[in-house]
């Protein structure tokens, strides 16, 4: 039996590999755990009245003065590792997440935009993409964090304007190709208004490799605003990420405090990998080339 | 007979490419009367599908219209701005193309689609538009239209998909429909069966229709009139009968003999030789010359446009009139 929607042969096609579900699975989880991060944290790292900084650098598994638990440890002012991790990864799956969607808004816009109109419009558009994507990104975010300062919103600023252009190549790419369809052809003999054609006809039809895109960009995303971070040019010190976390820990690696970047660090890495997978997957599943 | 529907004349549609310029209808002229059928027959690449894009005012750069008339009930619109254009297209003037598993749009329902085409160009409700649509469906022969409606295209079969194009064609009851080899990639049965629903519908309304195709077969069935092009140039044109019966130019005749049905079996089909020529390469003189067994030298010069005593018109020096 074949399935009746696109969607539900969509889900059908993905429960398919049963690495691809896990994945998803443990992305729910950490999603989840970032979202309700009072909840699923025992402790609150920002409310300093919880904080012992007595209870500093504690190994994992230790006991603090109050009986708390450390389960991965404390930091050098006392913040339960494992509480710190899950705020971290609030923000950096908040700044990634409203960095893609934001790129990928600009991206289909502007990619689409030069996809119909061809011309000079289309080669100026694709130039400028050509010349940001010849750039390495960490570079351009380095030089655009050192003009506009520190914060999650200029974080996010900085990583919409280097993503902002793999969205519009890949957005024309499809564009071009589903513009020469005939379906087009036929909604222009209905004189269907252009831009109706083109963000309700084809813009859906575009939609496939995005998705793929934007997936695996998020993982660069948090690992572009972990390694700003790290560098001390991404979030400010009040809002630690993961990468910020990892940073404050550097220093400690070497004197045998190893969790205090450990952690962390283990979380990034399962994150990346997790959505990676999914990413995979999607492509895997989305790509006309390899449908069954 | 009555007043034209769509009247061409001497249209002339180029394209500037970089090899040059590439003439891809040549000096095109017929009429369509209501409730009539023209058959547009020739080759790929003869300019069929070309004629049709410029009398729907869709030929885009590099492709440019040099010359010629089109009057749609008697009004011209060749080059008309695109806003009344627009109005025309899809309203007064519907297409049909080819392969209906392009046509509709893979991501959208049928309604969507079909809704969105009549508000388009009627000012009417949600409600009434869908009404409309679930109408059109049931008129083109698709069973319990309502529950069709709400389907993706890819859960209808290709005979249906052509239908619901077809549907979205004669919705807004257009006074000509042009379809572009419609029923060219359905099968057999399908194809007449549609055949058989799109003429009735057309009498019934009287709409005029151009029908591009390479079938020499279905325009007997169904045409009123045959307009064979070669090389961007009508090379023949009148009644069907007459045509058919007595094909006047070499190359019509060198159609019909390659339709299989003609010889009995086993006996070679006598086929047109050589390749049709390229538009920017063409012979001098008559294009089809080197591939015609009539040709002379004379042929070196190109034929005018003669009159034939049944009003068809050919392009030839030696019309075979009366000799089949």
């Amino acid at each position: 039996m074949t399935p009746d929607t696109p969607f539900k042969r969509f889900v059908a096609d993905y429960i398919s590999s049963p690495t691809a579900v896990i994945a998803a699975v443990g992305m729910m989880v950490i999603i989840l755990a970032a979202v309700f991060a009072e909840i699923v944290a025992p402790q609150n790292p920002y409310d300093l009245a919880t904080i012992n900084i007595l209870d500093g650098s504690l190994e994992p598994g230790s006991i603090g003065f109050d009986g708390f638990h450390y389960w991965l440890g404390s930091d050098e002012q006392g913040r339960d590792m494992y509480s710190a991790m899950i705020f971290g990864l609030r923000i950096s799956l908040v700044v990634s997440i409203v960095a893609v969607t934001t790129s990928v808004v600009i991206g289909l816009t502007v990619g689409m935009v030069a996809a119909w109109r061809g011309g000079w419009v289309e080669s100026v558009i694709m130039r400028i993409v050509d010349i940001q994507l010849s750039f390495p990104a960490l570079l351009v975010a380095l030089m655009l964090l050192a003009i506009l300062g520190k914060g999650v919103d200029k974080v996010i600023i900085a990583l919409v304007l280097i993503q902002w252009a793999y969205f519009a190549r890949a957005v024309r790419g499809a564009a071009l190709v589903e513009i020469r369809k005939d379906y087009v052809m036929a909604a222009r003999c209905a004189a269907i208004n252009p831009s109706r054609i083109l963000f309700r006809h084809v813009m859906p039809n575009c939609m496939p490799p995005i998705i793929v895109i934007a997936t695996v960009q998020i993982a660069n995303a948090i690992a572009i605003e972990a390694a700003l971070s790290f560098l001390g040019v991404g979030v400010p010190i009040t809002e630690p990420s993961l990468g910020l976390l990892i940073s404050n820990g550097f220093g400690y690696l070497l004197s045998g405090r190893y969790w205090i970047s450990f952690y962390p660090g283990i979380a990034l890495l399962v994150t990346l990998v997790l959505i990676n997978l999914v990413g995979d997957h999607l492509r895997d599943i989305l790509n006309p080339r390899m449908q069954r | 007979m009555s007043a034209p529907i769509l009247s061409v004349s001497g249209l002339t549609t180029d394209f500037e490419t970089r090899d040059g310029t590439l003439r891809a209808a040549d000096n095109v002229s017929f009429d369509v009367a209501p409730g009539e059928v023209l058959g547009l027959v020739g080759e790929s690449g003869s300019g069929k599908t070309i004629t049709g894009f410029s009398i729907m005012g869709l030929i885009e750069a590099p492709g440019v219209i040099r010359a010629g008339q089109v009057l749609l009930k008697g009004q011209s619109i060749l080059g008309l701005p695109d806003a009344k254009l627009r109005a025309l297209r899809g309203d007064r003037i519907a297409m049909i193309f080819q392969d209906p598993m392009m046509t509709l749009n893979p991501v959208l329902r049928i309604d969507t689609q079909m809704i969105e085409t009549i508000r388009a160009h009627r000012d009417v409700s949600r409600a009434r538009a869908r009404e409309m649509a679930a109408h059109a469906l049931e008129l083109v022969g698709i069973p319990s239209p309502v529950e069709r409606l709400r389907a993706y295209p890819h859960e209808l079969s290709g005979g249906m998909r052509q239908r619901v194009v077809i549907a979205i064609a004669l919705m807004l009851e257009p006074d000509l429909i042009i379809a572009d080899e419609p029923t060219t990639a359905l099968d057999v049965t399908i194809q007449s069966q549609i055949l058989f629903e799109m003429q009735k519908l057309m009498t019934a309304r009287q709409t005029a229709m151009i029908w591009i195709t390479h079938d020499l077969t279905v325009v007997a069935g169904l045409a009123h009139k045959v307009a064979v092009m070669y090389a961007g140039r009508v090379v023949e044109y009148g009644g069907v009968d007459q045509l058919l019966d007595a094909p006047a130019h070499p190359y019509t005749l060198g159609l019909m003999q390659s339709i299989p049905s003609n010889v009995p079996r086993g006996q070679r089909l006598t086929q047109i030789p050589g390749m049709a020529p390229s538009l920017l390469n063409l012979p001098k003189g008559c294009a089809f010359a080197p591939r015609c067994t009539y040709a002379t030298e004379t042929c070196q010069l190109a034929p005018d446009e003669q009159i034939l005593s049944d009003g068809r018109r050919v392009r030839c020096h030696h019309a075979l009139g009366g000799r089949t």
